[in-house]
């Protein structure tokens, strides 16, 4: 029979800035993938087993009903000694990712920082603004256990948060973003062609764009559009800035900039603002803030389109609401449990969107499946992770 | 090679947030961490001896650079997958069967024979 098997981390591609990993920094990684692929598929079952099993009927006998909410479930399962086990193993592979990453990232920095500013200097695609602060969002924890998060550095102006963060996704996806893990972003492209085919906007906004690498494909396929990508990080964009330099995407801007106050873009200036796994790394304030600018500079006719994993509605099990809950408190995401419950089509109506203009829509990764694989999703999904997305978006009325 | 800091010591930086604690002794929760990094280094290591094998077979002799440098295709690929999946799976046999467990309706030992005996 044909195993499951994670791709080869060579498989990886290596553009200009790319960290090159040694023998064992790949295989370290080629660990994790297929660990992660048997800790979502072989041991992610056990979970279930454990609350259907024993956690659910101690709670009913306990308390003589079923849990109300999924924080209920996690209390009890967090008593579990299978859950807990399988967490802290989880917890483990999550900081060994984070850990390889910036060994590969850190011992070769003098090298990647100088290959970055061979990139950024004299480029006015790049304009950083030390004025912009880290929100206390970002600042509250390192989201996903990424020491130091995005806005991080070793030494002022270095790319090692960017660099390590590129190198990792797939570790943690087991290859399913594809080569230059931008799954996400030629999952964009395959979609508009054909929502809209022949449609060129004007000028692209992507709010959030970390390393821009889901931002690139777009570029790339709209090469006579202005794309202007901002985030609140410079490190980021330093290294997604020079990114997207390597790869030819030279008709995309990289700014940092808080989307909570976008007073530098002008009203309906942009055909297309968009977010990919962004908006549950906000808070309860920013969130709509940023949906508020976002249609504020949308163009009528335009597009708003947000790339996130499922929203908790009433339909899904409070189990799977748990279990999907899993990175916000094991893995540093505190804003995830709450974003995911948000009603985000009513913030969507309230910022002045029609409710027949708003739509939802599944999309999956796109990757190269003749090495990387198909992202999983239903039986065997690693929840939180899965590169098979939810899309809640909205064309303004023109 | 990064020469104005310490990459070895900055790498090892702890993520802001607390920690959740997973066992209700202290030492559990790091000797899981130490077990899983050992865990992913002797995959390492298998992969390394794997690419010095296969590097041996081909050409006879060995350049350190070809080992940092090895690219497997992708029949190759597969079977260094498909080993690193049968090791993980010895390697983690005791939670994989803990989880098998958990479905089964099993008496003591001592009781089944306890029945044997009198059957």
């Amino acid at each position: 029979m044909k195993h499951d098997v994670a791709p080869p981390y060579t498989a990886v591609a290596r553009h200009a800035l790319f960290p090159e990993p040694g023998h064992d920094e790949a295989a370290r990684f080629d660990f994790l993938a297929n660990f992660n692929k048997f800790m979502a598929t072989t041991l992610g079952p056990g979970n279930k087993r454990a609350y259907d099993g024993r956690v659910l009927p101690a709670f009913v006998k306990e308390h003589g009903r079923e849990p109300r909410d999924r924080f209920e479930i996690r209390r009890a399962m967090n008593r579990d000694p299978w859950h807990r086990f399988w967490s802290a193993l989880k917890r483990n592979s999550m900081e060994m990712r984070q850990h390889n990453g910036r060994q590969i990232a850190l011992r070769q920095l003098d090298e990647l920082d100088a290959r970055t500013r061979q990139f950024n200097e004299g480029r006015d695609t790049l304009r950083l603004d030390d004025s912009v602060s880290v929100p206390r969002y970002q600042a509250a924890v390192d989201i996903h256990c990424m020491p130091g998060s995005y806005h991080g550095e070793e030494r002022p102006g270095d790319v090692s948060a960017g660099a390590n963060y590129d190198c990792g996704f797939f570790a943690t996806t087991a290859g399913a973003l594809g080569a230059l893990s931008d799954g996400g972003g030629q999952a964009l492209v395959e979609w508009i062609r054909k929502e809209r085919p022949g449609w060129t906007p004007r000028r692209i906004l992507d709010i959030g764009c970390t390393i821009g690498h889901n931002i690139v494909p777009l570029a790339l396929a709209f090469p006579d559009t202005e794309v202007v990508a901002i985030d609140t990080a410079a490190p980021v964009l330093r290294y997604g800035h020079a990114r997207a330099q390597a790869l030819g995407a030279r008709n995309l801007s990289f700014v940092q900039m808080n989307a909570e106050d976008m007073h530098a873009f002008a009203d309906e200036s942009f055909d297309w603002v968009q977010t990919t796994m962004f908006l549950h790394e906000l808070s309860g304030t920013a969130l709509p803030r940023i949906i508020r600018e976002g249609y504020r500079v949308l163009a009528p006719g335009g597009l708003m389109f947000h790339l996130e994993q499922p929203q908790y509605s009433e339909a899904m099990p409070l189990y799977e609401q748990f279990i999907r809950d899993w990175d916000a408190f094991n893995n540093n995401e505190p804003f995830w449990s709450a974003m995911h419950a948000l009603d985000l089509r009513g913030i969507m109506v309230e910022t002045g969107f029609p409710s027949e203009a708003i739509f939802e829509t599944g999309v999956r990764a796109v990757v190269d499946e003749t090495i990387f694989p198909r992202a999983k999703d239903g039986e065997g999904e690693d929840h939180g992770r899965a590169a098979v997305w939810h899309a809640y978006g909205a064309w303004k009325p023109a | 090679m990064t020469e104005d800091i310490d990459w070895i010591a900055r790498a090892a930086k702890r993520a802001k947030g607390k920690r959740p604690d997973y066992f209700d002794d202290f030492a559990t929760d790091r000797l899981m961490s130490i077990t899983m990094a050992l865990v992913a280094e002797l995959s390492a290591v298998r992969q390394r001896l794997d690419t010095v094998e296969r590097l041996l077979e081909s050409g006879g002799t060995l350049q350190r650079e070809a080992i940092e440098g090895f690219t497997p295709d992708a029949a190759q690929a597969y079977e260094r997958g498909v080993e690193t999946k049968a090791y993980i799976a010895r390697i983690m046999r005791g939670v994989t069967q803990a989880m098998e467990a958990m479905e089964a309706d099993e008496r003591p030992m001592e009781d089944i024979s306890k029945e044997l005996r009198e059957a």
